[in-house]
């Protein structure tokens, strides 16, 4: 299964407020920004689909790693261009870890690589109270095998735009 | 919810040897540090309805009993067909060459009377080889809705007698329970009796709950929920299932909450700008105290019974390893230095074991090791094994095991500290992160 035959979180396409908090995800059991789409096209460059589909609204981890490789540093700047581009919007990173590790732990590893993203956005000119992190431990897989192929897509950092300036 | 139960610890005061059948040493003594092979045969006849009322009550409180003692793998129950003798009169003597004849080391009888909703239990122990009674006949009561609880104190008693260790029967798991795949799963806080019994929701399934813990007389529970949309810890009334949230800095994430053995202090881990600490609230004044200050990541604190010191861990050595240090803060000393990762310590009740979940070659283990790191003895492997929680007496070690792929799922087991006995807890859907409360009053 992949992410987007998942069913669209119809909160988004339809208020905002609705998606400012990351506690939306908890209810009724998607997985926190794992595959709902965003609003608009992915063609329209000032769209949240456009920087979730178009740019990528995520980066991955080596096993127990927070560090960004280059693949990763590279979404990151078209992410921190696109947030510059668009100051209508703010942003929640939320870290996550795959399955193999303690919950405590991996809550902190969690938080280690949504800082590291933070950390490299605001690095590229993007204002730190636009960003806000939250981590998700090994609680939000986006793919549930339990083999390197899963656990690699689920140690990421996404990063969800919201409409509205931020704090 | 929670009927609240009256203990009554009365001596019959029949004509019993007090002290002297306690301190006897004979057949029935079972020594558990010596590694127990073969578990000791006891009969637990039907208790004796005393009246119509108790009928219904009687035979389920001796089936709980044998279950509590037939499940810590020391006792082997022999099954009521065998049996020669019946009990029919809580009063008469034992035939003691009826149980002999069986084999029966250890007979529990006892007696049951129901007026109105307040319940009535006696009971007698007996060493059969000795032909005599161990300890004094001792009767609970307690409403007719606490009945299970009566019957764990009840094969507490016998537990301890013949052991001569606490028992933990009568006492209750604040867990985590689970419905859904992976990808989905929902997560409410629960709590239930220590064999799974009487499951109670004390969260719906909103947001994501994680490690419940419970407060040293059991009444309260601290617990990380994403409530807020943020991981923060809070903290629970079980009665009334009130909470609220202990921690609410914008731009952190708190979880990993433990009580002092003092029930006023509260130890977590703190994350801020994806630096995790430690850091001790006092619950009455609001007062916090940082107790580390690393760019590594220290969590899973968890207190010595006398307070003065708190194991956790933390990944300043490059990889997840135990370390102790004094319960202010302070200068901390490694612990773990086996192969692998080591991370979630639990200080055993008694003081002296530290309860651990290791990672080595891909698989994961529940040990326990000297507070010095010595003695490591791992007790269970599997795919994931996580979050050990001890019983009462220090001898049972309650934990999360979890599934490998898309159809995984967590349940949870238990263990003797001895690494015999593993089992699953009997919980309806999957469940996690286990809390043991003491034994209740």
């Amino acid at each position: 299964m992949t992410p987007f035959t998942k069913v669209l979180l119809a909160a988004c396409a339809l208020g905002v407020a609705a998606c400012t908090s990351p506690g939306q995800y908890d209810r009724g059991g998607l997985g926190g920004g794992a595959g709902e789409f965003a609003a608009g096209s992915p063609q329209d460059p000032r769209s949240m689909a456009y920087f979730q589909q178009t740019i990528g609204d995520r980066v991955h981890f080596a096993v127990d790693e927070s560090t960004l490789g280059d693949e990763a540093r590279a979404t990151l700047l078209a992410q921190a261009s696109w947030l510059m581009d668009n100051p209508e919007y703010s942003a929640i990173i939320e870290g996550h870890a795959d399955e193999q590790g303690t919950r405590e732990y991996n809550l902190a590893l969690g938080a280690r690589r949504a800082a590291a993203v933070q950390e490299f956005l605001v690095s590229r000119g993007v204002s730190p109270a636009r960003l806000r992190t939250v981590s998700y431990g090994k609680e939000r897989p986006i793919e549930i095998c339990s083999a390197e192929a899963c656990y690699a897509k689920n140690r990421r950092a996404v990063t969800v735009v919201t409409a509205g300036a931020g704090a | 919810m929670i009927a609240r139960l009256m203990t009554l610890l009365l001596a019959l005061g029949l004509a019993l040897p007090a002290l002297p059948a306690l301190a006897q040493t004979g057949p029935l003594r079972i020594v558990i540090e010596e590694g127990v092979i073969e578990p000791l045969p006891f009969a637990a006849p039907d208790f004796v309805a005393e009246n119509a009322e108790a009928q219904q009550y009687a035979r389920e409180i001796s089936r709980v009993i044998a279950s509590d003692l037939a499940g810590t793998g020391l006792f082997r129950e022999i099954p009521g067909d065998a049996f020669i003798s019946q009990i029919t009169s809580f009063d008469s003597p034992v035939q003691y060459a009826d149980w002999k004849a069986i084999n029966a080391q250890a007979l529990v009888t006892g007696a049951v009377s129901v007026s109105g909703n307040r319940l009535v239990v006696k009971f007698r122990l007996f060493d059969v080889f000795s032909e005599a009674p161990l300890g004094e006949g001792l009767q609970f009561g307690g409403t007719t809705g606490a009945w299970r609880r009566v019957a764990h104190k009840v094969a507490d008693q016998v537990y301890s007698r013949i052991t001569g260790e606490g028992g933990y029967f009568d006492s209750r798991v604040v867990y985590v329970a689970e419905t859904g795949p992976k990808d989905q799963r929902q997560k409410r806080l629960a709590i239930m009796d220590y064999d799974g019994a009487n499951v109670q929701y004390l969260t719906d399934a909103a947001s994501i709950v994680l490690a419940p813990r419970f407060s040293p007389t059991g009444d309260r529970v601290l617990y990380t929920s994403y409530e807020s949309g943020f991981p923060r810890i809070y903290l629970m009334d079980v009665a009334s299932a009130g909470r609220r949230a202990l921690e609410d800095q914008p731009g952190t994430m708190s979880f990993a909450p433990r009580f002092a053995p003092d029930g006023r202090t509260v130890v977590f881990s703190l994350t801020q700008g994806g630096n995790t600490d430690l850091y001790s609230l006092n619950l009455s004044t609001g007062a916090r105290r940082r107790l580390t200050s690393a760019p590594s990541i220290e969590t899973a604190p968890s207190f010595s019974p006398d307070g003065r010191l708190i194991v956790f861990e933390s990944d300043r050595s490059g990889t997840q390893q135990l370390y102790i240090m004094p319960a202010g803060g302070g200068e901390a000393r490694r612990i773990s230095f086996g192969q692998g990762r080591y991370g979630t310590p639990v200080w055993s009740p008694r003081g002296d074991l530290i309860a651990f979940t290791k990672q080595h070659k891909g698989r994961f283990h529940i040990g326990v090791m000297r507070t010095d790191g010595s003695e490591e003895r791992l007790l269970t492997a599997s795919f994931l094994d996580e979050g050990p929680a001890w019983s009462p007496n220090g001898r049972v070690i309650m934990f999360s095991r979890e599934t490998p792929g898309a159809a995984g799922s967590s349940a949870l087991y238990s263990v003797d500290i001895t690494g015999r006995n593993l089992k699953r807890v009997p919980v309806r859907g999957g469940a996690s992160d286990p809390a043991w409360s003491p034994l209740l009053p």
